[in-house]
């Protein structure tokens, strides 16, 4: 009896929403207002989504220097960034080490990708013949594509054992990290390399070869100072790529918190300190591992400040 | 002297091709070495059993990958391409659109293991979240945020005024506009943003291992820790022990990243040539 009391009401109710929907049509989707409740209401949304980058930012911005400023204090600034050695059993948190680490193995990467990478933009912006570009550059998207697990494990398997054959030390080393560094930070150069070139006004490039430059000439004496700032922009961002560059790190660089004095040396690099030690890591020493955290996201700041007013440069 | 300018350029010449030839060659030699030292291993066991019944078999982490892209996915694309909406088709250039283009720049910055350290402590303490399939996804998506709100962002500029001018036109609120005429057009390259960033999720390690943790088992909820084949081939890698099993998950992951940007290629490619008509 109750169930069917039910059932008349649910019908009711359904036949009260079907008359909604006859007397008015859907003010939602034909109305041409935009004042309509629903419309504002979405538009209020697509807000929203665009301001959670923004909170996204802070939070992670103020969590990170929370977390990890009262370790710096804890152990002295000085001691901290300046302190040659890293043993928490004998109460030293000095992360000079693994700053350098990151610097060098950042240098190397710069010394191998950035010519490579530059001299393989030029080729696919100006000497490839057009139907191979559309081979080549889903090659470079591939390269970009890779896991750097793989890279690492790559270089582990390939250079490593080449370095201690042929070169000398452990393997693991400054070397192969460059190495690795600057064949991950290859991609991110070329494809920002090639659009800058591109970018160039035509007239330039006909210009100078109607004044009777050869093509290598023009590329380097008219095409190359006119992309200068967008290469550039490649460059720093290659750098922070492999600034932040982890788990390939690790599996190539012998992670010795050490300063490497050649390029057969091990090397641990910032990220690699923190995700070797996060794992097992309790009190003071976390604290310090979050606070290697926030050395690393200053570096980072840094180099997306230059790359922000480089590009706004740009675009004036 | 006119002929060392000749000689000069020649050697310009040749590093210009050497550069390039060691582009491609690096990337063929990554590929082949680790899919010709790999492959063998792979089988359907392989792939499909848990590690109880076929030693150091996938299913796990190819479960818990899937499971991680998926959730990944489901938060960041509304939210990335929302944004995207708001930036192209309402806001208004100023302040708000730079403080927010500012935003997103940044997050892309971020190094992956600062992400890791954030949502390994922040969901945590706020969420009571340890290491889970639900903490790495949310990890995961801030990360590919700034990913997919560019590309969308770019697909939705390359859509002709003449379009949202035509449909306005003919009487359409704005929001129909945009639902009905612009983003139906700005699919395909909605689509090959959100592929690439499977490639992103797929491939990450660092923030991962910190989040989701490395649990080796069939997830069997969100709250669940996992292992991903990045995490997984990063501790194989590391541990130096199983060679044969890290060449094959390393395959795995080849071959995954190799569908996903041949896709996006291809569907790059429709793009392109509907355009030119």
């Amino acid at each position: 009896m109750i169930k069917i009391q039910q059932m008349e009401e649910k019908k009711k109710n359904s036949r009260k929403f079907d008359n909604k929907l006859n007397a008015k049509p859907n003010k939602f989707w034909t109305g041409n207002k935009l004042g309509s409740i629903g419309a504002k209401a979405i538009e209020k949304l697509f807000f929203i989504s665009a301001a959670i980058a923004v909170l996204c930012i802070i939070i992670i911005t103020i969590f990170i220097f929370y977390r990890g400023t009262p370790a710096i204090f804890e152990i002295g600034l000085k001691d901290f960034v300046f302190g040659g050695e890293w043993k928490p059993s004998g109460k030293l948190y000095g992360i000079l080490p693994m700053i350098m680490g990151s610097i060098y193995s950042t240098l190397g990467a710069i010394i191998i990708g950035v010519p490579i990478g530059v001299f393989t933009a030029i080729f696919i912006a100006e000497i490839v013949p057009k139907k191979f570009v559309r081979i080549i550059q889903p090659a470079v998207a591939l390269l970009a594509g890779i896991p750097s697990v793989v890279y690492g494990f790559f270089g582990l398997v390939v250079f490593v054992p080449i370095i201690y054959k042929h070169i000398g030390g452990s393997g693991n080393s400054l070397l192969a990290t460059s190495l690795i560094l600057g064949i991950m930070i290859l991609p991110t150069i070329i494809s920002i390399s090639v659009s800058s070139i591109n970018s160039v006004p035509r007239e330039y490039k006909e210009g100078a070869l109607a004044l009777g430059a050869s093509h290598i000439n023009t590329i380097f004496k008219v095409i190359l100072p006119a992309a200068k700032s967008g290469i550039l922009a490649g460059v720093i961002l290659g750098i922070g790529r492999a600034v932040g560059e982890t788990m390939a790190v690790i599996l190539v660089s012998g992670n010795a918190a050490i300063i490497p004095s050649s390029l057969t040396d091990k090397l641990r690099t910032m990220t690699g300190h923190i995700a070797l030690e996060m794992k097992y890591a309790m009190g003071l020493q976390e604290d310090a591992l979050f606070a290697t955290g926030v050395i690393l996201f200053i570096f980072i700041m840094i180099i997306n400040l230059i790359l922000n007013i480089m590009t706004h440069k740009v675009g004036e | 002297m006119k002929g060392n300018i000749k000689v000069n350029e020649y050697v310009l010449k040749a590093l210009i091709w050497l550069s390039a030839i060691f582009t491609i060659g690096i990337l063929l030699w990554i590929l082949l070495y680790i899919v010709v030292n790999g492959i063998g291993v792979i089988n359907w066991e392989f792939l499909t059993s848990t590690p109880r019944e076929v030693e150091n078999a996938l299913w796990p982490m190819i479960v818990t990958t899937l499971y991680l892209v998926a959730l990944s996915l489901i938060i960041s694309t509304p939210i990335g391409i929302f944004a995207a909406i708001y930036l192209v088709e309402y806001a208004k250039p100023g302040k708000i659109v730079r403080i927010i283009r500012f935003a997103t720049e940044s997050l892309s910055g971020i190094p992956s293991i600062i992400y890791g350290l954030f949502g390994m402590t922040f969901f945590y303490m706020v969420f009571g979240l340890s290491f889970s399939l639900l903490s790495g996804a949310i990890t995961l998506s801030i990360m590919v945020l700034p990913n997919i709100i560019r590309t969308t962002e770019e697909a939705l500029r390359a859509i002709p005024n003449s379009y949202r001018e035509g449909s306005l036109g003919l009487g359409a609120s704005k929001l129909r506009t945009i639902l009905y005429v612009v983003l139906p057009s700005a699919l395909p390259g909605i689509v090959t943003a959100i592929i690439l960033n499977i490639g992103r999720i797929v491939g990450e390690s660092a923030a991962v291992y910190l989040t989701a943790g490395m649990v080796p088992e069939v997830p069997t909820s969100i709250m669940d820790s996992g292992r991903t084949l990045s995490v997984h081939m990063y501790l194989l890698a590391s541990e130096m022990i199983d060679f044969d099993t890290a060449y094959a998950t390393a395959t795995v992951l080849v071959i995954m990243i190799l569908v996903i940007n041949l896709t996006a290629n291809k569907i790059g490619l429709f793009l392109n040539r509907k355009r030119n008509i």
